[in-house]
This record gives structure tokens, C-alpha cells and sequence, in this order.
């Protein structure tokens, strides 16, 4: 149990200061968590911070990040009830609370009826760990990637869900991570186990109670048994000064189903990573929306990896950048040899509402079968005019023209949220950052 | 119906308008008067679009020379959504269909915004919801229609049927109807017009864009003007719309003074 804190630091003077705290976290009673704490610990000594040289992240220059002076959350703030009612959802009625990445109990309710799990990990039997264990950081292994190394380091509170064979929840689980602290750092961890047959919808939603500067780095991994369907809903509407760096794995089993639709809303740089790996005839459809303005930053990077034959994938990435904002979208599609009759669709749409606003969309192709049906693209564009002039012909004015076709390109998106109460509170939130008319 | 004491709603003195340079309207004169239906027939390219276009305040088309008088001000002194506000309103020949916009949302916005503007009551969403369907009823549409998109999926009927939904609805002083008729199969096209008919009154106009004399069956009008290079070249009454049937489009041009012609030409 002691081996955490022999751990040797890792070199970089930023990478020091986030793992500062980390010696200090208390051992968990599971030897193959600390043995995991331990390795992110050792794989950080090699590792640093990706800077505008690494291609993947050429476009977003995270340096503002490594001079924000974060610390660990040395006491967790007590929250009521009342305090985070605004979050939550009618139709969401499973919900566990992490502030600032510690898990809340008081504030959430859990499931663990029937060999259902959506819990802590801390909560978890015996028997439950041992069915976590070949699942957690094994989706989303850290490899090079700093940040997933640095939330593994960190690896304590986690949100587990297991949904067992054949069992279908009807409830969307909510998982609600509020920020209420400035200049600290969080690493919210998640991981979803949907067993063979299984039917669940994730809601992952990043939230803030204060408008202050912090550091969210979330690490969700997803796996998905023969024939399981998952919906994952991720919301992130972080404060405007915070940033967000978030990873998410998805494995797909032979013909499951995943559906994913992800909304990037706040911080003020804001960077997610899906990965989907698709076994024989699964399916996905990955679709994302980045609303951003003023001088936020919007990074996502997807990468969606068909190894096996008659799989399925479509996705639809909208960004809507106003102000002088700056929106990338990193979209792979890579189709293994071997992985015939692969049906994928592409589609990369991107709105710029000002002359300073920027977009780099880089849809990618990367096709080693040769039987396979695979489309993409990328527009950029501005309202159409005609449609303005539609709309002003009826009497609209040329604000309300605008806004309201603004949110209309962004609504396809999130009409496509299959939780009706969490659907309408974007569109809320989306008619006001349009200035749309209710 | 032509009314001895109706008050002139549109006075068009010498338009001239341009698109990407080229002048499609080349010294247009026209009048209408309230309670008056107008038919605007000509070849293609002749500048019927570009006319409805120019009244709507399309930004695409210039206005080089001449005045508009609407209600006896300066028509040009508006934008579109103020002319559309003021009582000006043009049934596009294509609507446009805008994917993620509701309709009934458009419909309720777009009259609220000219209800504002008279002084008059705006409904919020249930209370228009009933209006709107009655509304709806004169045109036969099914409410199915407030719940799509605006134009999206819509065949070439429905889309026409919403333009005069939206007449309807904004109640205008000019209506100016741009080939409202093409793509109509012929129960469709009764039932618009029927539905225009319904909307006539002594207090408004309606200026019908169309190529054939069809519509002119249902819509009866006072005037037909012949419109060729970019200006009306002839007016008559409704029998000159049968003579352009039969007959065509050259025999207008051949029978006019040939200073008139040269006019043209130049």
C-alpha cells in the first residue's frame, strides 16, 4: 500500500505542480488501484506537456493552462441539495454528485439492485471490483497521453456503472461534476460497463457554481458487450475561465450499438478525445456541437476505428464560433484491413458568425479494406443570405434573423439528445447565447 | 375590383435596378391601387422576379434610377423587414426552406413582429396556435405543418400553400404573388386561389407574378400588364391575358409604336 508515496516525480516543473498532492492521497483498499496510481506516476517521468510542435495539437495552445497555478482539493466544499437542484434533470433520477472530483454521497442517490451498479467505486463488493478491474484504465490506457496519466495518477473517486446481461435501465444515469473551487485541479473518472444485451444512457455534465479559474480533466471509459446499446449525452458547460482536457474510450462489442452526442459550451480552452473502437458489425453515430465565443477555444478530436467487418459509423460535428473564438475539429476514421463491408459517414459543418472567428476541421479517411462504403467532409461557412432575407421579408429583424437561424444549426444536434428534460434545458441555454426569441 | 374612390398604394415611376452589373429593369412605370388585382405577364428574362425582388428589398438587386412610392413614401427608405412590417409582402417563387426552425415558431415571430408594429395584440404560443389553424383551414393544410421545419421536406404544393399561410397571417396592405402558381396541380392551385380570393378586400392589392394565363381563371384580374426588357410595355384587362395565350409574346412587341421599341432597344 505504501509504494504511492516512493513514487519519484516526474521532471517537468508544470507536471510537478498538478502532481503535486499526489503522495499524499490516501491508499486504496483495492492493490491493483494503487499498482495503477503508481505506473501513471512512473509513465509521467517520460512524458510532457504537448505543445503547438505535437500535431495533435497544433491548433491549441494549451500554455495558458500550465500557468494557471493549480493546486489539489484540499477540503471538499459542502453542498446542499438545494445548491445544485438547477442541475438537475426530472428524467434523470440516478445521479451521482462529484464536486470539484470528490464524490458527494449526501447529494446522490445510487443503484445497486439487481446486479446493478451506479455507485463509487469505494461502494463496490468484492465481487464488483473484480468485474471493474479488467475494465478500468484498460479502454482508455494512458499510454502516451499525459493528461489521461496524470488523471490515472489521481485515481480515487470513480463513477461506476454496470449494467448487467440483458437488463435495460430505463432511467438515464446522471453523472454531475461541479466545479466550486477556483485555481484547483479535478480528474474525474468514469467508467461504464454495459454487459452483453444491456440498454443504458450516460449523462457526463460538467457544471460550475463559480466563475473562477480551474482545471477539469476527465477520463470516461465506456465498454460495450456483444449486442449492449449505450447513449452517452456529454455536456460540458464548465465556468468561461476554466479549462477542460477530457478523454473518452468506448470499446463496441460485436453488433452493439453506441450513440453519442457531445456539447462543448464553456471554458475557456476546452479539449475532448473520443475513441471508438468497433468490433464486427457494431454501430456508432458520434455527433458533437461546440457553441463558443468571445476568445474560447474548442478542441475535438475524434477518432472512430472500424477493426472488424460490417461495422457502422456516422457522425455529424457542428461548430457555431462567434467573437474571436477558435473551434478545431480532429475527426478519424480509420477502416483495418480486413474490416469489409464498413459503412461510415463523415460530416464536419461549421458556422462562423464574425470575421475573427476561427475553424480548423480536418476530417480524415484512412481506408486499408477494399470493400467498404466511406464517405466525409467539411464545410465552413456564414448564414446563407437568403434565408436571412427570408425571414426579414416576414418582418424579422435582421437580429432575430440571425439568431434564430444560428440556433437552428446548432438545434439538429441537439435534437438528436434522447432525454427530453436535458434537451430542453440546451435549448434554453442555446437561445440565450443566440439571442434567439423564446 | 377596381373602386372609384381607392387610394393609390404603389406608384413605380422609371425603376431601373441592376444585378451583378447587368440592368434587368430598364425605366419601369406601374401603379396600383388599393382593392385592385394585377396580373404581370411576360417572357422569361423579361424581369418579372427581379421586380418583386427589387419591392421585397432583395440586397442582391441595385436600384440604379427611378422611384417607388408605397402609401406614398419612399419605399426605398426601408429594409426589407421594415416593408414587410409597413404591409408589404412577396410570396417567393422558391421559398426557402430553413431546417431547425419550426414553422409554427416562424409563423408566430413573423406575426407578433407585424402585430407589434400596428399596435395590435401578439398571441403567445397557445393562443396562436389556435389562430394559426384556422388560418390553416382556408388552405387546406394540415396542422402537421407547424410541427416541421420551415419549407424543409416540403413538395412544391405545400410550400406555396405556406406562402399564402404566411398572407394570411401578415394580413398586407401589397401582396405580390411571384409565380405562385408554377408547380400547382390543379386542385392545389384552386384551393390557393380560393384561398387569395378570401384575402382580397377593398382596403389591399395584389400584383400576380405568372407566365400562364391558368391562374388568371381562378384569380380574376383587373390589369394585365405585358412586361418585356425590363418594362411594361402594354396594360389591358383580363381578355388580354387570352390574347397572350393564344397568341404569344411577339405580336406585343410588334405592334407597339416603334418609338417605344427604340426606347427599348436603347
Amino acid at each position: 500500500m505504501s509504494t504511492v508515496l516512493s513514487i519519484r516525480r516526474p521532471a517537468a516543473g508544470y507536471l510537478e505542480t498538478l502532481l503535486e498532492g499526489q503522495p499524499q492521497l490516501r491508499a486504496s483498499p483495492l492493490a491493483w488501484i494503487n499498482a495503477l496510481r503508481a505506473e501513471a506516476v512512473r509513465r509521467l517521468d517520460a512524458l510532457t506537456v504537448p505543445t503547438l510542435q505535437d500535431e495533435a495539437w497544433r491548433f491549441t495552445d494549451i500554455s495558458p493552462l500550465t500557468r494557471l497555478w493549480v493546486r489539489p482539493v484540499r477540503s471538499a466544499t459542502d453542498l446542499h441539495a438545494a445548491d445544485i437542484a438547477k442541475f438537475h434533470l426530472e428524467d434523470a433520477t440516478i445521479r451521482l454528485i462529484f464536486v470539484d472530483g470528490v464524490y458527494a454521497p449526501q447529494l446522490s442517490s445510487t443503484l445497486t439492485d439487481g446486479g446493478v451498479l451506479v455507485a463509487n467505486l469505494s461502494s463496490a463488493d468484492a465481487a464488483q471490483a473484480a468485474a471493474i478491474k479488467p475494465h478500468l484504465s484498460r479502454h482508455a490506457a494512458f499510454g502516451d497521453n499525459v493528461f489521461a496519466a496524470v488523471n490515472t495518477a489521481f485515481l480515487q473517486d470513480v463513477a461506476v456503472i454496470v449494467v448487467p446481461r440483458n437488463l435495460t435501465l430505463a432511467a438515464p444515469v446522471h453523472l454531475l461534476f461541479i466545479a466550486t473551487q477556483a485555481d484547483v485541479a479535478s480528474h474525474p473518472r468514469c467508467l461504464l460497463v454495459a454487459e452483453s444485451g444491456s440498454n443504458v444512457t450516460l449523462i457526463e455534465d460538467y457544471v460550475a457554481l463559480q466563475d473562477g479559474a480551474y482545471f477539469v480533466n476527465p477520463v470516461t471509459e465506456i465498454a460495450l458487450a456483444d449486442q449492449a446499446h449505450v447513449k452517452h449525452i456529454r455536456v460540458q458547460r464548465d465556468s468561461a475561465k476554466a479549462f477542460h482536457i477530457a478523454d473518452c474510450a468506448v470499446s463496441l462489442g460485436r453488433s452493439s450499438n453506441y450513440q453519442s452526442v457531445s456539447i462543448a459550451l464553456g471554458a475557456q480552452i476546452s479539449r475532448y478525445n473520443l475513441n471508438v473502437l468497433l468490433a464486427e458489425g457494431a454501430e456508432c453515430a458520434v455527433d458533437g456541437l461546440a457553441l463558443i465565443a468571445g476568445s474560447q477555444l474548442a478542441d475535438t478530436h475524434t477518432s472512430i476505428d472500424h477493426t472488424q467487418p460490417h461495422g457502422t459509423s456516422r457522425q455529424l460535428h457542428k461548430c457555431i464560433v462567434g467573437g474571436s473564438a477558435h473551434a478545431v475539429f480532429n475527426g478519424k476514421v480509420m477502416v483495418r484491413q480486413g474490416a469489409q463491408r464498413t459503412d461510415s459517414n463523415q460530416s464536419s459543418r461549421n458556422l462562423l458568425l464574425t470575421g475573427k472567428a476561427q475553424v480548423d476541421t480536418k476530417p480524415q479517411l484512412e481506408i486499408f479494406a477494399d470493400d467498404v462504403k466511406c464517405a466525409h467532409g467539411a464545410t465552413i461557412g456564414q448564414l446563407d443570405n437568403d434565408e436571412v432575407f427570408y425571414l426579414k421579408s416576414r418582418g424579422l429583424s435582421d437580429s432575430v434573423a440571425r439568431s434564430l437561424l444560428t440556433y437552428a444549426f446548432g438545434a439538429e444536434i441537439i435534437d438528436r439528445i434522447p432525454v427530453a428534460s436535458l434537451k430542453r434545458r440546451l435549448e434554453l441555454r442555446m437561445l440565450e447565447q443566440t439571442g434567439s426569441p423564446p | 375590383m377596381i373602386y372609384n374612390d381607392s387610394k393609390t398604394l404603389l406608384e413605380v415611376h422609371g425603376l431601373r435596378a441592376s444585378v451583378n452589373g447587368v440592368e434587368i429593369l430598364k425605366g419601369l412605370d406601374f401603379t396600383v391601387k388599393s382593392g385592385e388585382v394585377h396580373a404581370i405577364m411576360g417572357p422569361n428574362g423579361s424581369g418579372k422576379s427581379t421586380f418583386a425582388k427589387v419591392l421585397a428589398g432583395h440586397a442582391a438587386y441595385e436600384v440604379t434610377a427611378g422611384s417607388v412610392l408605397f402609401e406614398g413614401k419612399n419605399l426605398f427608405d426601408l429594409a426589407p423587414e421594415e416593408r414587410a412590417r409597413a404591409g408589404v409582402f412577396l410570396a417567393f417563387q422558391y421559398p426557402i426552406e430553413i431546417p431547425g426552425v419550426a414553422n409554427s415558431q416562424f409563423l408566430r415571430l413573423a406575426y407578433n413582429t407585424v402585430q407589434a408594429q400596428r399596435g395590435q395584440e401578439e398571441l403567445d404560443p397557445l393562443e396562436f396556435d389556435d389562430f394559426v389553424r384556422e388560418k390553416m383551414k382556408l388552405l387546406d393544410m394540415s396542422p402537421d405543418f407547424l410541427g416541421r421545419s420551415v419549407n424543409e421536406g416540403f413538395s412544391g404544393g405545400e410550400k406555396k400553400r405556406n406562402e399564402i399561410l404566411q398572407m394570411a397571417l401578415l394580413d398586407p396592405r401589397l401582396a405580390i404573388l411571384d409565380e405562385t402558381d408554377s408547380g400547382l396541380d390543379i386542385d392545389a392551385l384552386r384551393i390557393v386561389s380560393q384561398g387569395v380570393n378570401q384575402l382580397a378586400n377593398r382596403e389591399n392589392a395584389i400584383v400576380l407574378v405568372t407566365h400562364y394565363q391558368r391562374l388568371l381563371n381562378y384569380i380574376v384580374p383587373d390589369f394585365v400588364h405585358v412586361m418585356e426588357s425590363g418594362r411594361i410595355v402594354k396594360t389591358g384587362d383580363k381578355s388580354l391575358a387570352l390574347e397572350l395565350e393564344t397568341r404569344g409574346y411577339d405580336w406585343v412587341a410588334a405592334e407597339r409604336p416603334a418609338a417605344a421599341v427604340a426606347a427599348v432597344a436603347a
